[in-house]
């Protein structure tokens, strides 16, 4: 498909504006324990939480952001964890889904933001946005709720999956290339990591 | 062929117990017939949580979560695991993450199969690129007091620590 053609694509499949879906399916984040994904996912949780101690911001390691929920997830059993990350960093470590699936937690919810594109590079096009369905290969991977969000019509199921605590869940954001909020976040990790644990451990 | 080396269930039983002595629960892998007596076992103890990985990088993220939730754990690995994790350990080092890597080595002391040699001979200098510290271990003599120190570095001092065991050691698979 040229490349004229796929933009034209991306710009069907991906309508929502993810400033006002992100937070409209997520509801109260304190409900939570929350690592988000590097980029705009950071900005999205940074700007809904205001950096509470129950939010872990990464800012660069692309790919940790699932499997890191995962670590968080096996250590504290009692708490619903969730994490939020995009399509690029999905695509780049896309075997995490595998591993959610192989232990099946049923306290970590998995919430993707796809909108096609490397939004920090410059909005070139993911392969989400030609011929990746990542709905299907986290439920491929072993992640049997799975959902794909694209009208505000969903959001209230959607909402459900991710507070489910029976099973491992995932939910497929479709949204446009929009920007992130206009968020200013921390990245000194030593001092998040910090309160993360002062709030949750002491 | 068997899947554990001769002599590996001492120097294995020694290494986990010295772990499970200093509250290491959570035991991340990708399979190896170098750590096959420590996995082994691992899965076996009703205590432990152990994580097969798809690949090498997802044990380092997924241990600084744990660390965020208050559990300690170590990553079994091959040496040509470590190539896999390079850019993950920007999480540990950025976040000074205590973080336990167990290496069995290849490419290294005996080795057969020359495939193994960039990644075996890289393995020390990319990981002490990254901000690890290695330690090699070469006798099994000598692997109850590295891994204790390994955990204190780790636990107590918030540092990443690799203990790399050599082929001497685990010996050299033959081809």
């Amino acid at each position: 498909m040229a490349i004229t053609e796929l933009k034209t694509k991306q710009s069907n499949m991906f309508s929502l504006d993810r400033c006002t879906a992100v937070p409209s399916i997520i509801g109260d984040p304190s409900e939570f324990l929350i690592i988000a994904g590097l980029s705009g996912t950071a900005k999205d949780i940074g700007q809904l939480t205001d950096e509470s101690p129950n939010a872990f911001l990464l800012g660069g390691a692309m790919g940790a952001a699932v499997t890191m929920a995962l670590g968080l997830a096996l250590s504290q059993p009692d708490r619903k964890v969730l994490a939020v990350f995009g399509d690029g960093e999905c695509l780049m470590n896309s075997s995490s889904l595998s591993t959610v699936g192989f232990v099946q937690p049923n306290n970590l919810s998995l919430l993707c933001v796809d909108n096609g594109t490397y939004g920090e590079t410059g909005n070139q096009l993911t392969h989400t946005a030609n011929c990746a369905d990542l709905e299907i290969i986290a439920n491929g991977s072993g992640i049997e709720k799975t959902m794909t969000v694209t009208s505000e019509a969903d959001y209230g199921t959607a909402s459900n999956l991710l507070h489910d605590q029976t099973a491992p869940t995932f939910v497929l954001l479709s949204v446009h290339q929009g920007d992130p909020p206009d968020y200013r976040r921390n990245f000194d990790a030593v001092e998040r990591k910090t309160i993360f644990r002062r709030h949750l451990l002491s | 062929m068997s899947k554990t080396f001769s002599g590996q269930d001492t120097w294995a039983e020694t290494l986990y117990q010295t772990l499970r002595s200093m509250d290491v629960t959570l035991f991340t892998y990708v399979p190896d017939a170098g750590h096959g007596a420590t996995i082994n076992r691992a899965i076996e103890d009703t205590q432990v949580t152990t994580v097969p990985l798809a690949t090498e990088e997802e044990g380092v993220s997924l241990l600084a979560g744990a660390h965020l939730g208050g559990v300690r754990g170590v990553l079994l690995m091959q040496s040509s695991g470590v190539g896999n994790c390079i850019n993950m350990l920007s999480l540990t080092n950025i976040g000074r993450f205590p973080l336990i890597s167990i290496v069995s080595m290849r490419g290294d002391y005996g080795e057969q199969n020359p495939w193994q040699f960039p990644m075996g001979q890289g393995t020390q200098p990319c990981l002490e690129a990254m901000g690890t510290i290695c330690s090699r271990v070469d006798n099994a003599d000598d692997v109850a007091a590295a891994t204790q120190a390994a955990v204190n570095m780790a636990y107590r001092s918030d540092q990443s620590v690799a203990l790399l065991l050599s082929q001497k050691l685990i010996g050299a698979k033959p081809f």
